[in-house]
């Protein structure tokens, strides 16, 4: 325990150092107050409180922002370490090898989880503020951050993955921008072109739900955008999650899931390199 | 030379190690008991750092078999004898945005080992001025100090130093070897590299001569002497005139080198040294000085590095 501290800690360390922390706050919170601020005048019609609306802009940003800060905080945390040879030394302590990768997910994690809480929270506070003090929908707010941060766990694995596969860190910061057009931009082009061109249906209903409640990315927005009923409604894509039988807990399993698997391979792969 | 009361901290059988194709270690058999110093003597290239991080667990042999501190280092079991181990990898590499004592603290807490044994240390290297500045900003002697210390961590029983003195200046590398002499009068064993034999003679009781992946020969200094059979060289000053019917008197069983009115050169092997002495006090007056120059440590060097030996 005492090690896996002292690990995460260093690279808490190494996220205020380098102004990490606060570049991802700024960005994360600047954004989120000019969405909300806003996005707070079109709530007319529906009558969506402004923190539900907040959730809608927050989510569908989150999906291209989120995943690409935990890459660029990941992707160099081990062939980085390989390279500069800091990791030979490293392991002449008494570390194991799952302690470094586990060490490093907690401080990388918790580096979001403050940029996170600080950069949303903070507008959040500000616009109930600014908007007379009304904290309806807080549940769905809190809900969004909290996934946001498994999201970024998520990325923050499979950053890890490429960094342990790949000889060089050049390669590693390539392949994280491959990973992050897959998952974040070319799945879901793929997805809906093959439904475009799928005359015959041969995709149903249930492969489609299954298709995209795999991917990391759609799991995310389902679980933000058509969980809660009034956010739902104003996202306008309110019951396709229940119609299709999608609960929360299955959600929320899948994303755990896509932290640990990447994880595990992480693991496996550094337990077998050859320093 | 092994003592039967002495644990072996180190035993490597048949060790064979392969990159590909590449073989770096071939056949490597040695074992290391508590309290030696051994020095690993070799070029670049010749398997030394291999050999290291074999002992380390750091990567696996492709045959025989690695136990250090009773077990096998690349087991998971073996991290928990880490905390007396120190390491210097050949051109240590920190993390360079932090500061000296960072890197230091750093290192502390993960052997458990209190934070005021930093500031210690830090003195006893000579980086406590400079240990608030950044590693990024440190010169290749103060990162080969700044290693040193952190590989003293916990006053280490087992130390493996990879080049130690490698950027470090004469007075530098003195103080180093002092710093080792301490380590080892508290009963330190360690597994010192190098590329070159002289500097080091003084301090280890055995040197392991490497060369492409290979022992070549291993031994105290007396042994290495004996098995390399260097020629030992004489330079007798007789009475002038007297200097080549003295040459014809000693010349059957030597070889006699440069001759002049008053001087002579011989050489001779170990074995032929004490009777050559002999026959040439039986000379008599006519001897006026001898000078007995056995050979010197690079030449020994030389001869296992150069020598087509199996």
């Amino acid at each position: 325990m005492r090690i896996l501290w002292c690990l995460a800690l260093k690279e808490l360390r190494d996220g205020l150092r380098n102004r990490w922390i606060a570049a991802a706050i700024i960005v994360l919170g600047t954004l989120a107050l000019a969405l909300t601020l806003l996005g707070s005048a079109p709530t007319g019609s529906i009558r969506a409180s402004a923190l539900d609306i907040s959730v809608i802009s927050l989510a569908s940003l989150s999906v291209y922002l989120i995943p690409l800060i935990a890459l660029m905080l990941s992707f160099d945390a081990l062939v980085g370490e390989f390279e500069r040879g800091t990791m030979m030394l490293l392991l002449t302590y008494p570390v194991s090898r799952w302690q470094v990768i586990i060490g490093k997910f907690i401080g990388h994690t918790v580096i979001l989880f403050i940029a996170i809480l600080a950069g949303y929270g903070g507008s959040m506070l500000i616009v109930t503020l600014v908007t007379g003090g009304s904290l309806d929908g807080w549940q769905a707010y809190v809900m969004m951050m909290f996934s946001s941060l498994i999201l970024g766990a998520i990325f923050i694995a499979l950053g890890y993955l490429v960094s342990v596969l790949v000889k060089e860190r050049a390669t590693a910061a390539g392949a994280a921008i491959g990973l992050w057009l897959i998952f974040v931009v070319l799945y879901d082009l793929l997805l809906f072109g093959a439904l475009l061109v799928d005359d015959k249906q041969v995709i149903g209903q249930q492969l489609f739900s299954l298709l995209m409640i795999i991917s990391p990315t759609d799991a995310y927005r389902i679980l933000n955008l058509s969980l809660f009923e009034g956010i739902g409604q104003a996202a306008g894509i309110a019951g396709v999650a229940s119609k299709a039988g999608i609960s929360a807990v299955l959600l929320f399993s899948i994303l755990l899931l896509w932290v640990l698997v990447p994880l595990a391979l992480t693991l496996t792969k550094f337990q077998r390199r050859e320093l | 030379m092994a003592e039967s009361n002495t644990p072996t901290l180190i035993s490597l059988q048949s060790v064979t190690k392969q990159y590909g194709c590449e073989t770096v270690v071939s056949n490597v058999s040695l074992n290391v008991q508590a309290g030696e110093c051994v020095v690993l003597v070799g070029h670049n290239g010749a398997g030394k750092t291999t050999l290291m991080k074999l002992m380390l667990g750091l990567t696996r042999p492709t045959s025989g078999t690695v136990e250090v501190l009773g077990g096998n280092p690349a087991f998971n079991a073996a991290v928990a004898q880490h905390k007396i181990l120190g390491y210097l990898p050949e051109s240590v590499a920190f993390y360079e945005a932090m500061t000296g004592r960072e890197v230091l603290t750093f290192y502390a807490r993960l052997k458990n080992v209190p934070p005021v044994t930093c500031e210690e240390l830090l003195k006893l290297v000579g980086l406590d001025n400079a240990a608030s500045r950044r590693v990024g900003t440190y010169s290749k002697g103060m990162r080969q100090r700044l290693g040193l210390a952190q590989a003293m961590l916990g006053k280490p029983q087992l130390l493996f130093l990879d080049e130690p003195t490698t950027g470090l200046d004469p007075s530098l590398r003195h103080h180093f070897y002092e710093l080792i002499d301490k380590l080892h009068n508290q009963g330190a064993t360690s597994l010192i590299s190098s590329h070159a034999l002289s500097e080091v003679e003084a301090r280890a009781n055995r040197f392991i001569i490497m060369k492409k992946g290979v022992i070549v020969a291993s031994g105290s200094l007396d042994e290495l002497y004996r098995q390399a059979s260097l020629p030992i060289h004489f330079n007798i000053a007789v009475t002038p005139g007297e200097a080549s019917a003295v040459a014809e008197r000693l010349g059957s069983s030597v070889s006699i080198g440069k001759v002049n009115n008053q001087s002579l050169q011989l050489t001779c092997f170990n074995a032929e040294k004490m009777p050559l002495i002999h026959r040439i006090s039986e000379l008599g007056e006519v001897v006026q000085d001898i000078q007995i120059t056995p050979p010197r440590l690079d030449e020994v060097y030389n001869h296992f590095m150069n020598g087509d030996r199996p």
